[in-house]
């Protein structure tokens, strides 16, 4: 497998510019002549496509819900981040590309990172030109707000809805570009398959949500941008329909899997409240700006009401080991510390299964100080769906919250170009890999995402354009297209025809649990290796007793969740096989065999690279290759936010 | 308030809509035991589902996403009302704490002469998507724009473009009206777009562009009654309405009495 990450030569803030000087062009009277496939519609993809539609491509995006607009990073909340430095507290593109280094347990690519924060400011500067309503302070510049891991307020947002606010412009954008005719727009359509002509992607499967048709598509380029895997967990923020199977069906066609044990537990987040949950949701980290984690300083204390239990005995926890972050330490120390309060016995809230799993994050002091209606202005939305989801006040008590799976900083495995191991397929966004290494800070998705999708795609994509020329587009009926094709509908009538007695929700349930069980918050060998043979089984039960009701023809919701269950039930095994593999703790892995007394301990000498998975065959184990990760400019050290 | 346990459970029964493409539908009557008050009013439907496939039968299609009232996507009309009962809530966020035990639930999908029912629950709303390819836009080519500070935006002006702009396109206005009418969603468009200094070079043409587009997608027209209003989950005012009558009236008088906006020899 070849994982040359093509990194420019040169000095670390010269490389982005260098590059591009050196990339191909394409005539843009020969655009229109080229093909280009873009799945998903959120920042990353919803951009893409809007900018190269712009530039003169031709493009098909696709996405499985009834509209571009709808795509889950709309449900980003806090902000976005970006090196303005209009606070004129000592941001610089440099800063943030440290800070996000040092979040991500320096486990991300130098270089990549760098031009992530660089592209930041130009991301809001664009932004605000499509009319994108960010706040401001009443002199009419924009306002900014501080988010975990910084110690710089850099964070630019719309209320409680940056990331809808975010995906309106790209989809503003990408819908003029469907209005004029250079994007063309599948909605309620899921890829089920990429299909690779002479070792180059050229195209894609898809099945119409609508009528159920499964049709091929072929492209001069293919470009993913269909989000994390989160899903594999069963319960996490992501949307209903979030899924692993574009970029699963990638792999199991040749792309890398890299890093897929990089999960990012979000700290903030309601609490689990009962067995038909389907759906957790995530109370933005802005929140921790104005409000306190604490819990009962003894368990004893631990079922009063909150406003009966006496400052002396509450303990701000993060407060109290992280003093010089307190609240606002990055998520995954965060999330760690409210799991070991609750361990303690030290949990809040009604008990689930004879646990009380749940951490206040209390608004009384800021509300004292600021009063509510400054609150009510910060928060209002996430205070009001608080209520609605717990029916609580969390103007008149704590807010109840524990950590929840949130984001993937795993992916496909993607070069300086964000290309992936597979000739002409492109990922974007959550999708691919690159920029967050073992843990993602706040507001740095959207930034990822924007960057990626208006920036880095439409320069690389038009590069491999250049060099692969004119000639390349197969016909849509070709051998491999045929081959393909049979692929999918086979899947689909094996898949109807088992009739047994369990539904795919049942099995995605069971799959959920032992994921979040043994490779969630804290890991380790013997519980990792049970929930790889676990998930073998359960792989096996299903392929033999899965019950899908409702058939193929036309809108098939069952189908569709037992296929995305199927491929996270083969996705969640390498997951946990690379949590495995990797002995040492960072970022959001955390392994219990390795710490200092809590605190991750990583093993640079080891395991200072990506680790990427390449698809053997059915049956076979992946193959484990390593990327190693070469720091010309930070020194690796020990991540401390006390 | 205590907190709701999940021990406190209803027993429902539920009359749903069943229809395939093509062909008329018809409610159809289920009981639900054990729905916990604490699950949210999509995760009754997924335990009925759960329960039609463990009998061997289909489960019902509906719209549904994000599930924290943002992507727009869930879409029933419960007991009647868009969302249910609870103001400024979506389906997806109201939950069976505001039901009773016994009580007789009925679902239907949006009711809209321009959202036809493609199965059951699921609508095809792809007009709204339509008006915004019209005109919903700025145009500014990527990479173009000029460093944000530079257009200072009085707070009050981008509070209330905020207002307008948090809309998520879930059509509960249009299935609220007696006239099917899609004013609400435009009207939050035109708003959030024609009052920022960003907008202004293209607020003429996209007022006029997507009012065209609205007509051609066959909503109907507002005759005030305010339905829409009282059932956006989002809380977006009939001022909008005011305000693309408004823009639409200015948008036609300055095409009328203006040179500048007319088609001209060499094109717009």
């Amino acid at each position: 497998m070849n994982l040359d990450a093509k990194i420019p030569a040169g000095p670390l803030a010269d490389k982005w510019a260098n590059h591009k000087a050196k990339l191909r062009l394409v005539n843009p009277a020969n655009r229109c002549k080229y093909h280009v496939i873009v799945v998903g519609s959120g920042l990353a993809g919803g951009a893409a496509a809007a900018t190269l539609g712009e530039l003169g491509y031709q493009v098909s995006c696709f996405c499985y819900q009834d509209s571009p607009r709808r795509a889950h990073s709309i449900a980003a909340q806090g902000g976005i981040n970006a090196a303005k430095n209009y606070q004129n507290d000592g941001d610089s593109a440099r800063r943030l590309f440290l800070d996000t280094i040092k979040g991500g347990d320096y486990r991300a690519r130098e270089a990549n990172v760098y031009r992530l924060a660089q592209l930041s400011t130009s991301i809001v500067d664009q932004c605000v030109a499509q009319g994108v309503p960010f706040a401001r302070e009443y002199g009419g510049l924009l306002a900014n707000r501080s988010f975990g891991g910084a110690q710089v307020s850099r964070t630019f947002y719309a209320r409680g809805q940056t990331g809808q606010q975010l995906l309106l412009g790209a989809y503003s954008a990408l819908s003029r570009q469907i209005g004029l005719g250079s994007v063309r727009m599948h909605p309620r359509h899921e890829m089920l398959d990429v299909v690779l002509v002479g070792g180059h992607a050229k195209g894609i499967i898809t099945r119409d949500l609508v009528t159920g048709e499964v049709k091929a598509h072929s492209a001069d380029a293919v470009v993913l941008c269909t989000g994390g895997y989160g899903n594999v967990f069963y319960l996490s923020t992501n949307a209903q329909g979030c899924n692993v199977t574009a970029t699963w069906r990638a792999h199991r066609r040749g792309a890398g899997f890299a890093n897929p044990c990089y999960t990012q537990i979000h700290p903030t987040c309601i609490p689990v409240h009962g067995e038909d949950q389907a759906k957790l949701t995530l109370m933005s980290e802005s929140l921790r700006n104005d409000g306190r984690v604490w819990v009962p300083k003894v368990a004893a204390d631990c079922g009063r009401p909150p406003a009966d239990i006496p400052e002396e005995r509450r303990d701000y926890f993060l407060e109290r080991k992280y003093p010089s972050y307190g609240n606002l330490a990055p998520r995954d120390i965060a999330s760690r510390a409210a799991k070991e309060a609750c361990d303690e016995g030290r949990g809040v809230g009604p008990a689930v299964d004879g646990k009380r799993l749940g951490v206040y994050l209390d608004f009384s002091a800021s509300i004292a100080r600021l009063g509510e209606g400054v609150i009510r202005e910060r928060y209002g939305n996430l205070f009001d769906m608080y209520e609605n989801i717990t029916g609580e006040n969390a103007y008149r008590q704590p807010m109840r919250i524990f950590p929840a799976v949130h984001y993937t900083m795993g992916g496909l495995w993607v070069d300086y170009n964000l290309q992936s191991t597979i000739p002409g397929l492109f990922v974007g966004g959550e999708a691919n890999f690159s920029d967050h290494g073992a843990n993602r800070l706040g507001a740095s998705a959207l930034m990822q995402g924007l960057a990626d999708g208006y920036f880095v795609l439409p320069t690389t994509v038009a590069d491999y354009l250049a060099g692969v020329g004119l000639a390349g587009r197969p016909s849509s009926d070709g051998p491999e297209f045929r081959a393909a094709l049979k692929d999918v509908n086979d899947r689909v009538a094996r898949v109807l025809s088992i009739n047994g007695n369990r539904t795919a929700r049942s099995y995605h349930k069971e799959l959920g649990r032992i994921v979040w069980d043994r490779c969630g918050m804290a890991r380790d060998r013997a519980g990792l290796e049970r929930a790889i043979a676990d998930i073998r089984g359960l792989r096996e039960d299903f392929w033999r007793n899965v019950r899908v009701t409702g058939g193929a023809d036309g809108l098939a919701p069952e189908l569709e969740r037992a296929g995305r269950v199927a491929d996270f039930l083969e996705f969640g095994e390498l997951m946990c096989r690379d949590a495995l593999e990797r002995e040492e703790s960072c970022g959001g892995h955390f392994r219990t065999e390795h710490q200092d007394a809590g605190e991750a301990r990583r093993d640079d000498g080891r395991f200072a690279h990506v680790a990427v998975w390449e698809w053997q065959g059915a049956g076979a184990a992946q193959r484990r290759h390593e990327e190693p990760l070469r720091y010309e400019e930070v020194q690796f050290s020990t991540r401390s936010y006390k | 308030m205590a907190a709701d346990t999940p021990d406190r459970t209803l027993r429902l029964k539920l009359r749903v809509w069943r229809q395939r493409a093509g062909s008329p539908g018809a409610f159809e009557e289920h009981e639900l035991a054990a729905v916990p008050v604490t699950a949210s009013f999509l995760e009754m439907m997924d335990m009925l589902n759960e329960q039609l496939v463990r009998q061997g039968r289909e489960a019902f299609a509906f719209d549904h996403d994000c599930r924290e009232g943002i992507c727009g996507m869930c879409s029933m009309t419960i007991n009647g009302m868009p969302h249910g009962p609870i103001p400024g809530v979506t389906t997806c966020q109201l939950h069976m704490r505001n039901f009773r035990d016994g009580e007789t639930i009925t679902v239907e999908p949006w009711r809209a002469r321009a959202f036809p029912v493609l199965k059951d629950l699921v609508v095809d709303r792809s007009g709204f998507d339509r008006v915004i390819q019209a005109g919903g836009f700025i145009t500014v080519r990527t990479g173009s724009a000029p460093e944000a500070n530079n257009t200072p935006v009085p707070k009050t002006v981008s509070d209330e473009a905020m207002d307008a702009a948090e809309c998520i396109g879930c059509g509960a206005c249009v299935a609220s009206c007696k006239n099917g009418s899609a004013m609400l969603f435009v009207g939050a468009k035109v708003t959030h777009l024609s009052i920022l200094p960003q907008g202004q070079p293209e607020r003429e043409r996209r007022a006029l562009a997507m009012v065209k587009a609205m007509d051609e997608a066959g909503f109907g027209n507002c005759t005030n009654y305010g339905e829409c209003q009282a059932h956006c989950p989002k809380s977006i005012t009939l001022d909008v309405i005011a305000r693309l009558n408004r823009e639409y009236v200015r948008a036609r008088v300055k095409e009328f009495f203006s040179t500048t906006g007319k088609p001209r020899k060499g094109g717009d």
